[in-house]
Parts: C-alpha cells; sequence; structure tokens
C-alpha cells in the first residue's frame, strides 16, 4: 500500500475546477433561478456550476488513486513581464497615448527572456513603435490618440 | 447547373482584386506567423484575429481570416519539416517523416510534396464543401431549438472525445468554457451575470480577447520555459522540383489522405487532427516496405499533409451550414462572424449568398496562392526560423495589445487577456487541453438560449429532446460517442494514439 498522498497536477486541477464552480455556484443562487418551464438567469449557469463541482471531485478522486505526469518547469520570469504588458497598455493608453504606451508596453515584454539586452530592447520597443504607429495609426487610421493628457505637450 | 452557378458567384466575389488582395495578406501574415516555431495554427489566428475587423466589409475580412489559416497551416508543416517543432498536433505527423527527409537533405522535395499534396486535396474538398454544404442548409433549416441544443451537444462531446488526455478534465474543460460564454447579460430577463459589477462586462467576455489570452499568451508562456537554442537543420533548401519517381510516389498517398482527411474533417470536434493521423496509419499498412516510415518515406509526407488540408477545408461545412465549430479554429470564424454582425447558421447561405461562395471560392484561391508564392518564398520563410525568440515575444505582445484594443476600445478587454493567459497557461501546466474551452466559450450562449427556447416550447417538458426524432439521433451520438471513448479498449487505444503523435 503506497501511503496517503495526492498527486500534485490533478490535486490543484481539481481544486481549481471546484473553486471556479463554487464562484459560478454561488453568483448563480443570487440570481433568480426560475424553473425548468421558464428558466430564470440562474438555472442554466448554476446547473451548469454544479456539474463542473462534481467534475472537479471526480478529478480530486482520481488524485488520490493515481499519480499523473509532475507540473514541470514553470515560466515565472515570462509571467512577470508578459502578463502585465497588456495590463500596462489598458492602463496607459488614454492617459499617454497611443506611442508612448505602447512603446513602453513593448520594453516590458522585452524583458520577459534572460537573453533581451536593454539596449536590444530599447531599439526594438523603439522600432515597432514606429511600425505600430505608421500602420495602426498613419496607414489604418485607428482613433488613438498620439499623445494622451498625462503629458506635458 | 445550380453548384456551377453558386460556385461563379463565389468566384466572381472572391476574385475582387480587394479580396484577392486581402487573401494574400492572410496567406501571407498567417505563414509568417505559423512559421514560428511553437506557435499553432489556432494561436495565429487568434492573434491576428484583430487585424481583419479593421476591414470594413465581412467578405473581404472572413476571406482573409481563411487565408490565414490556411498560412497557418502551411506554416507549421514548414517548421515541422525544418525543424521538427510542429506547432500543432496535426503537423506532428508530417514531422516525422518530413524532418527525416530534410535530414536526408530532401528538404526541398518534403516542402514541395506537402505543397503539392495540400493544392491537390484542398482542390477536391473545396467542391465537397460546394456539393455538400446546400442540402445541409436545407437539412439544417428544419432545424428547430431543441435539435439545436442537442446538435451542439454533439460538437462539444466530440471536442472531449479528441481532446488529448483525461476525458474528465476535458468535460470540465467544456463545462467550464460554457460558464464563462455565459458571463454578460442575460437575453431575457437584462439581468447581469458573472460581471462582478464591472459594467464594461455587460456584453459578455470579449472572445477575442478569451482566445488571445488562451491560445496567445499562454502559448508564449510555454514557450518561454526553456529557452534553448534551435538548430535550424538548413540554412539554404535547394531541389525544391520533386523527382519522377516522388511523384509516382505519392500521387496515391496524396489521393487517399485527401478522401480519409475530407470524411474525418466534417465530423465535430476536429476531426483534421485525426485525419493525419489516420492516413499516416493507412499509408504504413499499404507500404510495401513499411520499414521506411519514420525514416523519411515520401508516402508519409505526402498523405498526412493531404489529410490534413482536406480535413480543414471540410470543416468549415459544419460551420458554414450549421453555425457549429468542428474545431478550435472553426470556433475562431464564428466568433469573428458574430462580430461582423453576421449569425452564423443556415441562413447565412440563403441571406448572405456571395458571402457564403465567397468563403468556398476563396478557399481555392487561396491553396492556389499557397502554391504559387511559398515555393519561391521558402528561402525567407527559412530565414525567418533563425529569428531569435526574445525579439518575437514584444512584437506579438505589442500586435495583440494593440489588436485587441482596437475590436472594442475597451480596456477591460486587455485586462481580460492577462487574466486568460493566466488562467490558460495555468491549465496547460495541468495537462489540460484549452480547445474544449474555447467551443464552450463560443457555444455557451448559444447553448443556453436554444435550451431556454425548446423548454418553453414544451411548456417546461424534457422530454421533448427525445421525443423529436433529430434531436433525440443527435443525442443519441452524443451518447455513443461519450461511452465509446470511456470503454477501456478505445480509452487505452485512445491513449496510445496521443502518446504516438507526441
Amino acid at each position: 500500500m503506497k501511503p496517503f498522498a495526492i498527486d500534485k497536477t490533478n490535486g490543484l486541477c481539481a481544486a481549481l475546477f471546484i473553486a471556479f464552480g463554487a464562484f459560478f455556484a454561488l453568483q448563480s443562487l443570487g440570481l433568480e433561478i426560475g424553473t425548468a418551464f421558464r428558466m430564470g438567469p440562474g438555472y442554466f449557469p448554476l446547473a451548469l456550476a454544479v456539474v463542473l463541482i462534481l467534475l472537479g471531485v471526480v478529478i480530486l478522486v482520481q488524485a488520490v488513486r493515481f499519480e499523473s505526469e509532475p507540473i514541470g518547469h514553470i515560466a515565472w520570469r515570462g509571467m512577470l513581464f508578459i502578463l502585465p504588458a497588456p495590463i500596462f497598455f489598458g492602463l496607459t493608453v488614454r492617459g499617454l497615448g497611443f506611442i508612448p504606451s505602447i512603446f513602453l508596453t513593448a520594453l516590458i515584454a522585452s524583458f520577459a527572456s534572460g537573453r533581451m539586452k536593454p539596449l536590444t530592447a530599447l531599439v526594438l520597443s523603439a522600432g515597432l513603435t514606429l511600425f505600430a504607429f505608421l500602420v495602426f495609426s498613419y496607414a489604418l487610421g485607428l482613433p488613438f490618440r498620439r499623445f494622451g493628457p498625462w503629458l506635458p505637450l | 447547373m445550380e453548384l456551377l452557378d453558386n460556385l461563379a458567384l463565389g468566384f466572381s466575389t472572391a476574385s475582387s482584386l480587394t479580396n484577392l488582395g486581402f487573401c494574400l495578406i492572410g496567406v501571407l501574415l498567417g505563414t509568417l506567423i505559423g512559421v514560428l516555431p511553437g506557435i499553432g495554427a489556432t494561436a495565429t489566428i487568434a492573434m491576428l484575429l484583430p487585424i481583419t475587423f479593421q476591414i470594413g466589409d465581412p467578405v473581404s475580412s472572413l476571406i482573409m481570416l481563411a487565408g490565414i489559416y490556411y498560412g497557418a497551416q502551411y506554416g507549421g508543416s514548414t517548421t515541422a519539416i525544418l525543424i521538427n517543432m510542429p506547432g500543432e498536433s496535426s503537423s506532428a505527423v508530417t514531422a516525422i517523416d518530413g524532418y527525416q527527409m530534410a535530414k536526408n537533405g530532401r528538404a526541398g522535395a518534403a516542402l514541395a510534396i506537402a505543397a503539392i499534396g495540400s493544392f491537390f486535396a484542398g482542390t477536391v474538398s473545396t467542391f465537397l464543401v460546394a456539393i455538400f454544404a446546400p442540402p445541409l442548409t436545407a437539412i439544417a433549416l428544419e432545424f428547430g431549438a431543441a435539435e439545436y441544443f442537442s446538435l451542439m451537444i454533439v460538437g462539444l462531446v466530440s471536442s472531449v472525445a479528441l481532446a488529448h488526455g483525461s476525458i474528465v478534465k476535458a468535460l470540465a474543460m467544456v463545462v467550464l468554457g460554457l460558464l464563462l460564454g455565459i458571463v454578460g447579460t442575460d437575453i431575457y430577463t437584462g439581468t447581469p451575470r458573472f460581471t462582478l459589477g464591472i459594467t464594461e462586462y455587460a456584453d459578455g467576455l470579449n472572445f477575442v480577447a478569451v482566445a488571445v489570452g488562451v491560445f496567445g499568451i499562454a502559448e508564449i508562456l510555454r514557450n518561454l520555459e526553456n529557452e534553448h537554442e534551435r538548430s535550424v537543420l538548413i540554412r539554404k533548401v535547394s531541389g525544391l522540383m520533386p523527382t519522377r519517381e516522388d511523384f509516382r510516389r505519392m500521387a496515391a498517398p496524396i489521393v487517399r489522405g485527401t478522401i480519409i482527411g475530407s470524411a474525418l474533417g466534417i465530423l465535430p470536434g476536429g476531426g483534421a487532427i485525426l485525419a493525419a493521423f489516420a492516413s499516416y496509419t493507412v499509408e504504413k499498412r499499404v507500404s510495401k516496405n513499411p520499414g521506411e516510415f519514420g525514416k523519411g518515406a515520401i508516402e508519409g509526407v505526402a498523405g498526412p499533409e493531404s489529410a490534413n488540408n482536406a480535413g480543414a477545408q471540410t470543416s468549415f461545412i459544419p460551420m458554414l451550414t450549421l453555425g457549429i465549430p468542428a474545431n478550435p479554429v472553426m470556433a475562431l470564424m464564428i466568433g469573428a462572424m458574430i462580430i461582423q454582425g453576421i449569425v452564423p447558421g443556415p441562413n447565412v447561405a440563403t441571406e448572405q449568398p456571395a458571402l457564403f461562395w465567397g468563403i468556398i471560392a476563396s478557399m481555392w484561391i487561396g491553396n492556389l496562392m499557397l502554391i504559387v508564392l511559398n515555393l519561391p518564398l521558402i528561402g525567407l520563410w527559412v530565414k525567418l526560423l533563425t529569428i531569435p525568440y526574445y525579439v518575437l515575444f514584444p512584437i506579438i505582445m505589442a500586435f495583440c495589445s494593440i489588436g485587441v484594443y482596437s475590436v472594442n476600445t475597451n480596456v477591460y478587454d486587455l485586462y481580460a487577456v492577462a487574466f486568460f493567459g493566466a488562467l490558460g497557461y495555468l491549465l496547460t501546466k495541468l495537462r489540460c487541453e484549452p480547445a474544449p474551452l474555447l467551443l464552450g466559450f463560443v457555444l455557451g450562449p448559444l447553448l443556453e438560449e436554444n435550451l431556454r427556447r425548446a423548454m418553453i416550447l414544451s411548456r417546461g417538458d424534457p422530454s421533448t429532446f427525445v421525443t423529436r426524432p433529430i434531436s433525440a439521433g443527435l443525442l443519441f451520438i452524443a451518447l455513443a460517442l461519450l461511452v465509446i471513448v470511456f470503454l477501456p479498449a478505445v480509452k487505452k487505444k485512445r491513449e496510445e494514439v496521443f502518446v504516438e503523435e507526441n
């Protein structure tokens, strides 16, 4: 007999699904459920959320009984720089304007890789900004402000 | 002949100078991104999707999107053959023998064979789409809410059956996708649901943001896990023209691959992936010297590549006629149509014949462009393979950000990109396939709407789904599929298939 142990990959997976299921179930309960004849806005999501929780439980049971592949290496550095890039763009595109915002977004994303050198990152971001300006702002004429109100221009 | 009239309408639509131009741009861009190693066709399309919305005309925009699809697929095969790094599981099969051919100094021939096979398959399956789409549309027009509901269940179940790894996880991904899909305002009562009080999400989560996050960003993160040098086998590809002997050997596999691919492509749930594998197995079985397979057999490139492309084409049939996506790429196409204000389904063919037949005709034109353009440009694509990854990421991130923002000028869509990027990456790390999630996301609102409508029509009697014959038949198919994948023998075989594929 193996000692009681939960497989990490599947355990985490089950927890994630159950958490999502619980979130949707709780939120659905706050909505009108209705009847099978006239379903309210909460009926279908509540049913799905319950199914999701049940599937999560099945995965949890499997996690206790079987071992699966390990999670493996995680790209922490990548996540640290890649994920904030679109958020930063969203936060600044109106205030700073399209041009400075896209330059800084590209610069942030550049550092996702350990191989990028600062100078290369600067040159790349500058070139990219010029290209984006020419294609999106000039040629396609997207209605973005090029420089925003945060800048004293 | 109605078929010829329809095709003529399609070709006149697709061959207008603007549409040819957009098709060309699509094919080029698709190949450009698709050739980047580790980035598959779905990720390519997700990343390029926002660009197509900048075109005002839905026909041109969808034609360009279709062009991107073919380009991305071809780009994927190029990467598979030259550096043995398939972006998508469908080109994983090509990598087996294609890479070996490249190692033997026959990269040029392998690429040419892949292109010729794809073109032949594309031509045949374009006609198949033209022949089979109208009658299917006629059937689909008879469909009521109950039938639609059951049909979507079939689509979702088959996407589960064809996903890699655990079936339970794939089911959970579908359900999670459905739930995420219905975030936003309830259509019947106008109640906001699951928006966490953020009014920017009242129209639902942006489909483009979800697709870019789950496929694009997650794929970038996966590539960042271990940044090793890519060894590009060949700096210069020569000897593109296959020899007479090559032509003799590839003819039959191409025909067989086309048949297999066309048939499997129609299946909802990602038949194209199966098609390439099925074709490889068949070729290996009928070959006089099966020992050659895995060591650079021409048949092992020609068959799967044709099957792959035929499947890619015929998967448009359920999408165009029923509005049901057969694979994640078709889910992206449907998402694009909805954003363009077109409701996918049987009405598209009758209400917008120019769009419907234009897309079909552009399939063939796109394939022609691939073969005419890509073979001469192969040197350029090979150069692209040498661009280091760390240069690509910032470029992709910048364009994704601009692209997603440009769809609705909603900054919350950008936050959704980051969230779904993280979620998509986490789920892949936990060995959950993202494809069923995306299918669920697209079908979520449709499924709920049809369920509610069917229940209102039947006055709350759920037996309506099994007393209506078409609906009952569809549900039976879904149930049978589910039972089959859970059968121990099939389960084992299925695991073998996916292990070999990886």
